[in-house]
């Protein structure tokens, strides 16, 4: 994979445009990329091409329809339909408007069980969707560490100091991981860097403990706060929680009892503000 | 409002129809069909569930009246062969990025080179494009593989590529 040839490269190029490459592929690539002046033509072409798409109209549904859809819901809920599991934010009960005449169509009445069910699909969507892709995460974390460790790409930004690593992410995710250095209870903070899980950039932080390397995982999630879970995964410790809407997976070969001390002291770091203010 | 992803649905029932009213008669029966449907949800993308929905009464629906009955049964075979052909001479006479840019700030133009593609060309690159599906929710709305995504995503954009420049010939 360390030379590429054109025609490989030309296979890859698609998926690469679409940010839908892995990420040892994308960077052998993105090598072949630096010394091959078609191929990198290749790919202008084909961003410039896929620009040219997106300025063809998007056709937002027009209001007459969206009206007639809402003033044709009936006007008494069906209990169990009008009142899912799960709501989602946008659920459409909540703005029904009660006294509209009804300006019957054979398909009008469907129009809230519908709505319901579609708001019940998106709701549903989540819940089945985190069960069913639990071990496929687990799966694509410990790859992610496997290879921050292979290909010597360890750290984006090598710092033990929080306050460098945590602002270099500043820009480079919609969102502001918690950098904390545990270096006084013997897991150093080694750097940050941007890794790819479950479709989104994440942040990824490094730290050390004794001869191991352990992977921390960090996006947002869900609200309310989960304890620390260990999972085991192909040889790997994994151990999950969620704090303040935040998602964190350490992943490590260490030993789950020490990596669930890690999580412990991440929780506490985090409850404890003033424990990893300088100069303390 | 009735659907989160109603603009979505409605995007695709149009540039699948070509029309609005059509399009509007597509959406309303693929509603339909979702409620009637709904025991067969099994997870996934709510989105991407709802966009199989819309695509497959549009191809029901384009059945019964006739219509777009070449474009529907166009073949992925042959447009390999045609695409093939066409790949040959991508590497050495590419077009020039900026030049494609360029014909591209014409909006008419893209438009209606989307709009002349195959229904199959035509779809793929509304979901890519357009809904910014990713390769997986775009295998899940036309059920085939992923492979096939990619290949036909590929053909996709060489032909559309092709027809910007044939309908910027005077």
């Amino acid at each position: 994979m360390n030379t590429m040839n054109c025609e490989e490269a030309r296979e890859l190029l698609p998926a690469y445009g679409d940010g839908e490459l892995d990420l040892p592929h994308a960077l052998a690539l993105e090598k072949h990329l630096d010394g091959c002046a078609d191929c990198d033509a290749a790919l202008r072409t084909q961003r410039a091409l896929s620009q040219a798409v997106r300025k063809a109209p998007y056709h937002r549904a027009p209001d007459t329809l969206r009206a007639r859809l809402r003033a044709q819901l009936p006007a008494e809920p069906i209990a169990e339909a009008a009142t899912p599991p799960i709501a989602a934010p946008n659920a459409p009960a909540a703005t029904l408007p009660v006294a509209q005449p009804r300006r019957r169509r054979d398909w009008s009445r469907w129009a809230l069980p519908i709505a319901a069910s579609l708001a019940l699909a998106v709701g549903l969507n989540v819940m089945l969707a985190t069960q069913r892709s639990q071990q496929s995460l687990r799966d694509e974390l410990v790859a992610g560490h496997v290879r921050s460790l292979q290909v010597e790409h360890l750290s984006d930004v090598a710092s033990s100091d929080q306050h460098t690593v945590k602002p270099w992410f500043n820009g480079k995710l919609d969102y502001a991981p918690p950098v904390r250095d545990l270096a006084q209870q013997d897991f150093p903070l080694l750097g940050g860097r941007l890794d790819y899980i479950a479709h989104r950039q994440v942040a990824a932080l490094i730290y050390r403990h004794r001869k191991h390397f352990i992977n921390l995982y960090i996006w947002p999630g869900q609200d309310g706060d989960a304890a620390p879970d260990h999972h085991g995964s192909e040889g790997y410790n994994l151990v999950h929680w969620r704090r303040d809407g935040m998602e964190y997976w350490a992943v490590s070969d260490l030993n789950g009892e020490e990596l669930k001390q890690f999580a412990e002291l991440q929780i506490e770091a985090a409850t404890d503000k003033t424990a990893n203010a300088p100069n303390t | 409002m009735a659907s989160p992803h109603l603009d979505a649905a409605y995007n695709l029932a149009r540039w699948l129809t070509r029309d609005p009213h059509d399009a509007e008669d597509v959406l309303q029966e693929a509603y339909l069909r979702a409620f009637r449907f709904f025991g067969g949800f099994r997870g996934g993308d709510g989105r991407a569930w709802l966009l199989a929905i819309v695509r497959n009464t549009f191809y029901t629906w384009a059945e019964q009246r006739g219509r777009h009955q070449s474009e529907v049964e166009y073949d992925d075979a042959t447009a390999g062969l045609h695409a093939a052909e066409a790949c040959a001479d991508q590497g050495l006479h590419g077009t020039d990025p900026a030049q494609l840019l360029l014909r591209a700030a014409d909006q008419q133009l893209i438009e209606s080179a989307l709009l002349k593609l195959p229904l199959e060309y035509r779809e793929i690159l509304v979901l890519r494009e357009l809904e910014e599906l990713s390769y997986k929710e775009i295998a899940e709305v036309v059920g085939v593989p992923l492979g096939t995504v990619m290949s036909r995503l590929s053909r996709a954009r060489l032909q559309l590529r092709h027809q910007i420049e044939a309908m910027d010939q005077p």
